[in-house]
């Protein structure tokens, strides 16, 4: 960086900037969580309602908290990360899941599907209650991450709010369910419970997209609603782990807003539905000899 | 940095609208040359559960290309951009869109203050920042985030406009530089490019 003396006058909006630099840089030295190549405009955001809530004067003055206080470092990374969520959310998508890409995992002996960013858990037990109705549950191994460690555990205990009820039951339908959903739960309180029988197979782990590694191939690999909040980047580093982690011909399911148009891998990708975002590594040495043959 | 104030030169126009919206931004729109200079970026509030066809009939009555934002899509001058119906568009400071599934904001997603907010912080004092017609008070912070980083504020004239509230909102904040009328604002539009153009 080109070091200048600066006047004096430098604009708030960027010495604000700057110190959300040295937030997320001590956040990292510090806690080894990196969110430096996120969507910024996003951070900025997360970062002055902290501020407004915390009853600190800037931003600034809270990297002292952050260094020596834990506890305040998960209440930042809480704020930082969106868990935002829901039962068959998009059912559309589930429905393409349904009718296009789980014919192709039925000629498999044994399925493997990833859930990377899977907040509280209830994108994992849709699809884990149409892998059942469909036949596919018993040969799934399921992997399902975050590195939100709080929303992790809430998705472990499978344990959600009963209001939400309806909308859930709706979007079940919407999403091609074939039996009644009200089985897949019993109601306690004011929550909901989900079946364990619908956990079985599923294991749910820490990982953090940005700095950890692929563990394992995969047959589908959902990654819905977290790339939005990654710049270009870091998006592509996530792209290149998930391509890594998939048999070629698996399948990969991003949120409705997210694309491969900015990745360099793109053309590897067949899209198997445009609005479900869902696409297919191609079989390459199939691909090239086919581009060899015109 | 320039010191000729008088050619102040604006690097984005942002719109925010809600209830009353499109016939709102049709007015605004009509006529506006092809070589409009700068991007256009607007939040429009939308039920959640309707697709957007806001673009596709935009895009009938304007020569600017009129197109739903995309996540990390880059901005380009002439160019108009619509928040998608349940994320809030948001503005880095390298001029590209990020879009965002964060908690409404005065029970909008996508939400107007969400929107100039970071567009202030990304364009300070080069932006502009417009609110029509709503029943909402959705816009009205925002507002004064673009006036306070020294943008050019504009409220549809709540005497004129459909849905008075959001322009009074913001209107009522002390923050708003002018107060028009839609086809007021369109005349303001048309003339920027002009502007533009005399100051290149
Ligand atoms: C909006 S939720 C999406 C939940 C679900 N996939 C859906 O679409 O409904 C985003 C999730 O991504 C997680 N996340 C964000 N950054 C991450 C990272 N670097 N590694 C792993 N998970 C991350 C957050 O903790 C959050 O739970």
């Amino acid at each position: 960086m080109a070091v200048s003396v600066r006047n004096g006058n430098m604009k708030i909006q960027d010495i604000e900037n700057l110190e959300i630099s040295l937030l997320l840089e001590a956040m990292y030295q510090r806690y080894g969580y990196d969110f430096r190549d996120y969507s910024r405009a996003s951070v900025e955001r997360r970062a002055r309602q902290f501020l407004i809530k915390s009853g600190y004067k800037s931003i600034s003055q809270m990297i002292p908290a952050l260094l020596h206080d834990e506890l305040f470092f998960q209440t930042l990374v809480r704020e930082f990360s969106i868990t935002v969520t829901e039962m068959f959310r998009d059912p559309g998508v589930y429905k393409v899941l349904k009718e296009k890409v789980f014919p192709v995992l039925k000629t498999y002996p044994f399925i493997k599907i990833w859930h990377a960013g899977c907040a509280t858990g209830e994108e994992v037990y849709s699809l884990s209650i149409l892998l059942r109705e469909q036949g596919l549950y018993n040969r799934a191994t399921i992997f399902a991450t975050d590195f939100n460690d709080e929303a992790l555990e809430k998705a472990k205990q499978g344990i959600y709010n009963l209001e939400n009820v309806k909308q859930s039951t709706q979007n079940y339908q919407k999403a091609g369910g074939s039996e009644s959903f009200s089985q897949y739960y019993h109601a306690k309180y004011d929550s909901i419970v989900i079946d364990k029988s619908l956990q079985k197979k599923i294991t749910f782990a820490n990982h953090n997209l940005v700095t950890d590694h692929s563990f394992g191939e995969m047959h589908l690999i959902l990654c819905r609603n977290v790339l939005i909040y990654f710049n270009n980047t870091l998006q592509n580093r996530a792209l290149n782990l998930f391509d890594y982690s998939l048999v070629p011909g698996g399948f990969l399911c991003l949120g409705n807003k997210e694309s491969l148009l900015f990745w360099e891998k793109d053309k590897e990708y067949e899209s198997i539905e445009d609005s479900a975002k869902i696409f297919q590594r191609k079989y390459l040495p199939e691909c090239l000899n086919k581009t060899n043959d015109h | 940095m320039t010191t000729n104030i008088k050619e102040k030169k604006y690097e984005a126009v942002a719109i925010g609208v809600s209830a009353g919206g499109l016939k709102a931004l049709i007015k605004v729109f009509s006529n506006l040359p092809a070589d409009f200079p700068i991007p256009i970026i607007v939040t429009q509030h939308l039920n959640p559960s309707e697709d957007s066809y806001l673009a596709e009939i935009l895009n009938r009555i304007t020569l600017l290309p009129v197109k739903e934002a995309m996540d990390k899509e880059k901005i380009k001058p002439g160019n108009i951009y619509i928040a998608p119906p349940n994320y809030h568009l948001l503005l880095e400071r390298n001029e590209t869109i990020s879009l965002s599934n964060d908690e409404k904001v005065n029970y909008s997603r996508p939400s107007i203050d969400a929107m100039f907010e970071s567009a202030a912080y990304a364009w300070s004092g080069n932006l502009i920042g417009i609110i029509l017609t709503g029943a909402s008070i959705d816009g009205a912070n925002g507002i004064r985030v673009i006036k306070n980083f020294g943008g050019l504020t504009i409220a549809e004239d709540p005497k004129a406009a459909e849905y008075p509230m959001m322009p009074k909102t913001a209107v009522d904040t002390g923050a708003v530089d002018k107060i028009l009328t839609l086809s007021e604002i369109n005349k303001f539009l048309i003339n920027l490019s002009g502007v533009d153009k005399r100051a290149e």
